[in-house]
């Protein structure tokens, strides 16, 4: 290996200008450090949205009322919800959910605000894994007997109960009195609609009977959205093609009709988060490239002043004996060793920026350092240093012996 | 005189049989700067013997740095020829050269251009690097070249913690270590003063007697009267070749007030200052 016999006349020329090394490792140090921990930042999002998402269970698919024309009225009833749960004619759809929600005053001895009341089945429990804190969700007798029982959200129990034990006590939702019968786990995670620890569950007739009367499509009272958990994650593209076609045909669209609803499915939701936060990565990964260009750039510039202050010493190498060759090499070298010392150090940097951010309360995620963005860093750095070396080198080595020489 | 002849063979009549160094036939070597031809070297011959103490002199633009270039190797000439060691080298690519460099040629700077911030003995070993030489072998020949000049004891300094005259010995050290053909160097005083530059003229003188090839480059003539045969060049020409045929003397008797050793060469004192033109002075001119 040749090209090993000057790494000592690297290692001697870095060690003999230690500040003017220090110095052009800057760039390629600040450059890969930023590279690794913006990529960082890109990969911890990413894995921080897809654990909020697969928390909520990835089987889940929502049937939402409305489609993508616009129409004023829903169409999605009770009654297609019930059609839907028959598992003798559609295995695949294991728990099927139905949901109305509207917005009720909530009160209790002088203590009042506003809520999202949400109308559902005992099977919601089951779909969305609810867990409590005390007391219990409603069964199914308790919602098909219509009973007045109402199971709080995290926040709506402390707005109105403060420290008080609300399990047995009553509450008033607009002018109706209903049994406090559970409390859910505070989950703190935001979703679409609003956080889970704001919303008040009832069984779902109570909710669209007595409190907000709701709309009839075809007899059936209309529902908001319907919530499916899919037998296996395996069977949600069959899953979906089945709930459409079954709404279709109950809502008597014809060929040419659009949907009067529309299924979202979580794997989705999370394919565009992983895209987003992919999209995320790359931006940020890229700011970070060019900031590395410029390292490069300060490289290139920092070796060529070396060039011309060691005028004289390639003269002198080439008069005994250094050929073009162990010119460009000596240079190419050195640059490589100064690009990758400058690699190792930012990437040194970057875990150090991680640990920081990670003690950060108020970090909501990680930064994630992937290895594969190390090889990337490093492979980066060694590159920066051929390329950004190359031209130095080549002047180097297109000295004159005689005017080098003579150079002051 | 003829006992310091005879010691080792390699002066006065015997320089005629001795194999040449360095051989120059019909060189020329034309620059073109704009529109005018300047003639450096006009159609030169010159032929150097192993063991020869030779001084090149000449003013600024007389073609002496010319000619040292092409003797270094570190220049083709526009046409002639010129063969060291019976090598013929003036259609050599520069890969070629830098190679012949190595093996034949030992430089000495005016200014000694040694690394900064390294130590002699790597200093030394710079060649060697070039030659290839194992790492092993390479201490061994640098520790020998340092112990030539007499530096062995600083091997482990750096140039910032040598005199001038120490480290224009570690450059000398350096020249000889891969054991040239010639040792080539350029106004080797120039940048000494009066003291350190005897030294340095007196290892050239041990030099000389231990049979090495020595060529100066210089206009100081008292520097140039310490060789053995004087060329001067003028207008790119050789307008003498001048075998002083007097005893090279060691600086010290120089110092001393050796004249009367000096049988028919020029004598030290007023009559070399008008005999010959100092730098800057173009007295050929007027001449």
């Amino acid at each position: 290996m040749r090209a090993l016999r000057y790494f000592s006349v690297a290692v001697d020329s870095i060690v003999a200008h230690k500040m003017r090394a220090v110095l052009t490792m800057l760039g390629i140090i600040i450059g890969v450090a930023a590279v690794l921990s913006t990529m960082g930042i890109g990969s911890g999002a990413a894995a921080s949205i897809t654990e909020s998402i697969e928390s909520s269970g990835t089987n889940l698919l929502t049937v939402s009322a409305g489609g993508g024309g616009g129409s004023s009225a829903s169409t999605l009833t009770i009654a297609d919800a019930t059609a839907l749960a028959n598992s003798k004619a559609f295995p695949d759809l294991a728990l099927v959910a139905p949901q109305y929600s509207e917005s009720a005053t909530l009160t209790q001895s002088g203590e009042e605000g506003t809520y999202q009341v949400v109308g559902t089945t005992a099977t919601y429990a089951d779909v969305t894994s609810l867990d409590m804190a005390s007391g219990a969700f409603f069964t199914t007798e308790q919602v098909e007997n219509n009973e007045r029982v109402v199971t709080l959200g995290w926040n709506v129990a402390s707005d109105l109960f403060g420290s008080a034990e609300p399990v047995g006590q009553t509450v008033r939702i607009n002018t109706n009195l209903f049994e406090v019968i559970g409390v859910l786990e505070e989950v703190g995670t935001v979703s679409r609609s609003g956080s889970i620890d704001d919303l008040v569950y009832v069984p779902i007739e109570v909710a669209q009977g007595l409190l907000f009367n709701a709309d009839r499509y075809r007899g059936s009272y209309t529902v908001s959205t319907i919530s499916i958990q899919v037998a296996s994650s395996e069977r949600i593209d069959a899953a979906e093609l089945q709930i459409e076609q079954v709404l279709r045909l109950r809502h008597g669209l014809g060929a040419d009709d659009e949907n009067d609803f529309t299924i979202s499915n979580q794997a989705d939701i999370l394919e565009m988060a992983s895209e987003v936060s992919g999209t995320l990565t790359v931006l940020l990964g890229g700011i970070g490239a060019i900031s590395l260009l410029v390292g490069g750039i300060g490289i290139m510039n920092i070796m060529l002043v070396s060039v011309t202050e060691r005028t004289r010493e390639i003269g002198l190498r080439k008069a005994v004996g250094a050929h073009n060759s162990d010119i460009l090499l000596q240079f190419l070298v050195e640059a490589l060793l100064l690009t990758t010392m400058g690699g190792l150090v930012g990437i040194g940097l970057s875990y150090g920026v991680a640990f920081i951010a990670g003690a950060i309360p108020a970090m909501t995620f990680n930064i994630v350092i992937e290895p594969w963005t190390l090889t990337l860093a490093m492979g980066v750095s060694a590159a920066s240093g051929l390329l950004f070396g190359l031209y130095p080198a080549m002047r180097a080595t297109q000295l004159d012996p005689i005017e080098a020489l003579r150079y002051e | 005189m003829m006992n310091t002849n005879g010691r080792n063979g390699r002066n006065g009549q015997t320089i005629e049989q001795s194999i040449p160094v360095i051989e120059i036939a019909n060189m020329t070597k034309i620059y073109q700067m704009g529109e005018t031809a300047v003639h450096a070297l006009n159609d030169i011959s010159l032929t150097i013997n192993e063991g020869e103490y030779v001084a090149i002199i000449g003013t600024s633009g007389s073609g002496k740095s010319t000619l040292m270039n092409m003797i270094g190797l570190l220049d083709n000439p526009t046409s002639g020829s010129y063969r060291i060691r019976g090598t013929e080298t003036s259609e050599l690519s520069q890969s070629q050269m830098a190679d012949l460099r190595n093996k034949e040629i030992g430089f000495v700077f005016q200014r000694f251009n040694l690394l900064p911030r390294t130590n002699a003995r790597r200093q030394v070993e710079l060649p060697l690097f070039y030659a290839g030489t194992p790492g092993g072998k390479a201490v061994q020949m640098a520790r020998e070249a340092l112990a030539k000049v007499k530096l062995d004891d600083r091997a482990d300094h750096r140039p910032d913690e040598l005199s001038g005259g120490q480290q224009q010995r570690v450059a000398i050290a350096r020249a000889l270590v891969n054991n040239p053909s010639i040792l080539l160097a350029d106004e080797p005083t120039g940048a000494l003063d009066s003291k350190t530059g005897d030294e340095v003229m007196g290892l050239f003188y041990d030099l000389h007697q231990q049979g090495m090839t020595l060529i100066v480059v210089t206009h100081d003539n008292d520097i140039a009267r310490q060789a053995k045969r004087i060329v001067t060049l003028r207008d790119g020409k050789i307008i003498s070749d001048e075998r002083n045929g007097h005893t090279v003397l060691h600086p010290a008797e120089w110092a001393r007030g050796g004249d009367e050793l000096v049988t028919n060469g020029p004598v030290k004192g007023e009559a070399i200052a008008i005999s010959l033109p100092k730098e800057g002075e173009r007295v050929y001119e007027s001449a």
